[in-house]
């Protein structure tokens, strides 16, 4: 009796032990992510410049101040350009590559690979790539536009063109994440229900939308939030393509907020926009994942 | 008969559009600086002396030394952490465990530029600005989440009789996780390379952030330092590029099949 007791003691206490084995990683992100998460928190309640030891407590002056900032307008509009337009872009865009693939054709993985190969670069070397191509002397773009007689442009120094590059650029590097994701989710398709819906007659349009979109919903649950996360942490390619200009027409709050903490010592206010971002980070990536969990069980 | 021209030749198209922006990244980087032909015209005479050259001027080699070191080091402090850690998350599902388990994996929602100014701060503080143990640190941390998460979910469809064979055999639990699941956990090891792995190679952030000094600068901040001293030498910077992506597109292009299945692994279970 006493001896069972104490096996099953000694047992559950080295099946507790075993707990020790994550301390290191819980100490790792308590200290690299968690302590700097609320450290951060106080500093947006500061003027603090970002070297000096003097700085006082200020409230939610610095977030009142983001009202009457025109740049965080424009950084927030940006933001959320570059985060939602290129996931759609890139679901679209990926979601057509995919069908087009799962044709198997001999060519398909040559541009499987073709495709997924910017993936591996990275996002700086794509900016500058993209640079290449659309800057005003000798890019490709304007090489292309003086064949067809047209004027050169200046995409760079355009407040709308240079976002639009942005988005472009960010969606050419991904695209493929949303393809391969969409293409193993079309192979997963059981064949039988496709041909069942032959039979009743639809035709292949119809048998798009009510057979194979709504047993890929759960593919475009995963790969919209990836995208919408991945879009909010936009920053090489900006800083590579327009360094946030012209002013700060293509700026997002990651650069932004970069910015404001190297280059104009407003460690408070950058500390105040990290918070402001994190936010948004959170309630856009819950509410892409509500909205297509919600369609998947409708479907 | 035509369906199958028509998507062949849409297959055609997406390839080659594709491929544009490599295409013309390759012909800048070996024509002759100044040259004024189209930058869509492949170059007659090949100036082999722009590598070279950037090479030298974006100090290229202590770059990718650099970088090497970092993602190395980190690669395999990630995935021991991570192992470590999933291991009890993966097979004692108490309540608190499951706690831990699900503040670990939320920890991949914080975008890393939310808490620059603190982290920068605390940079300064531990003596760790210009210091590759530092970055390394920051790497191991913000990719644990992805790696416990793949690990735990490899884990948890290991039959746990296999533990138990091993500990009857009278091996310790460390020693059961190390020698005995970790070979069974290959594939997951694997997607957890190659996720990890690019990600800590193309770093652009934190490498910027706080590897400013000269000696310890990693490739990608190399090559943005250079680019904005150089802008106009605009044929040396591309031959800058393609030296520094090489490396990853050669494994891509080697070990592809590792790579997509490894990325759509992580992605589906993230």
């Amino acid at each position: 009796m006493t001896q069972s007791i104490v096996t099953a003691r000694r047992r559950s206490n080295r099946g507790r032990g075993i707990n020790l084995y994550y301390l290191p990683a819980v100490v790792l992100l308590l200290t690299f992510i968690g302590y700097p998460f609320v450290r951060g928190i106080a500093y947006s309640l500061t003027n603090w410049n970002g070297f000096s030891p003097d700085y006082s407590f200020v409230g939610l002056d610095q977030y009142i101040r983001m009202l009457s900032d025109p740049r965080v307008l424009t950084v927030l509009v940006n933001t959320l350009i570059y985060a939602v337009g290129s996931t759609i872009l890139q679901n679209v865009l990926g979601l057509l590559y995919a069908l087009l693939l799962d044709q198997r054709l001999r060519a398909s993985n040559v541009v499987r690979t073709i495709v997924y190969l910017p993936i591996i670069v990275s996002n700086l070397i794509m900016g500058y790539i993209w640079y290449f191509m659309v800057r005003y002397n000798g890019g490709a773009l304007n090489d292309v536009l003086a064949a067809f007689g047209q004027d050169p442009v200046n995409p760079l120094a355009d407040r709308t063109l240079a976002v639009l590059v942005i988005v472009l650029a960010n969606t050419f590097q991904y695209v493929g994440v949303a393809m391969v994701l969409y293409l193993s989710g079309l192979q997963s398709i059981d064949r039988s229900y496709m041909e069942a819906a032959a039979i009743d007659g639809a035709g292949a349009v119809r048998r798009f939308w009510s057979v194979t979109l709504p047993l890929l919903a759960p593919s475009v649950t995963i790969s919209a939030v990836i995208n919408v996360i991945g879009g909010l942490n936009i920053f090489a390619v900006i800083v590579a393509l327009t360094g946030g200009g012209p002013g700060y027409a293509s700026s997002s709050l990651a650069t932004i907020t970069y910015q404001l903490y190297f280059g104009e010592q407003n460690a408070g206010y950058a500390a105040a926009l990290g918070v402001l971002t994190f936010l948004i980070a959170a309630v856009l990536g819950l509410t892409t994942l509500r909205f297509f969990r919600r369609r998947e069980v409708e479907l | 008969m035509i369906r199958r021209v028509l998507l062949h030749v849409a297959l055609a198209v997406i390839g080659l559009a594709h491929l544009v922006p490599f295409y013309l990244l390759i012909v800048l980087a070996l024509r002759r600086p100044g040259s004024s032909a189209s930058i869509w015209m492949p170059p007659m005479d090949i100036a082999w002396a722009n590598f070279a050259e950037a090479w030298a001027s974006a100090r290229l080699g202590t770059g990718l030394l650099n970088t090497l070191i970092i993602t190395s080091a980190s690669i395999t402090g990630a995935a021991l952490v991570g192992l470590l850690a999933a291991y009890p998350l993966a097979r004692r599902l108490t309540r608190g465990n499951g706690f831990v388990y699900g503040a670990i994996i939320a920890c991949m929602m914080v975008p890393n530029l939310t808490i620059l100014v603190p982290l920068y701060r605390f940079m300064v503080d531990i003596q760790g600005v210009n210091q590759r143990w530092a970055v390394i640190l920051l790497h191991i941390t913000f990719n644990l989440p992805m790696i416990v998460f793949l690990y735990a979910g490899s884990l948890r469809s290991i039959p746990r009789e296999i533990d138990e064979a091993a500990m009857i055999d009278g091996a310790g639990r460390l020693r059961t996780l190390f020698t005995v699941l970790f070979p069974l956990l290959k594939p997951a090891t694997a997607a957890a390379f190659v996720i990890v792995g690019i990600s800590i190679w193309n770093d652009f952030n934190f490498s910027l952030f706080f590897l400013q000094a000269a000696d310890v600068k990693t490739i990608t901040v190399s090559m943005s330092s250079f680019f904005s001293q150089y802008n106009s030498y605009i044929e040396r910077a591309a031959a800058g590029c393609l030296i520094s992506s090489l490396p990853m597109v050669a494994l891509f292009l080697a070990m592809q099949r590792y790579f997509i299945k490894g990325l759509a692994t992580g992605a589906v279970k993230g």
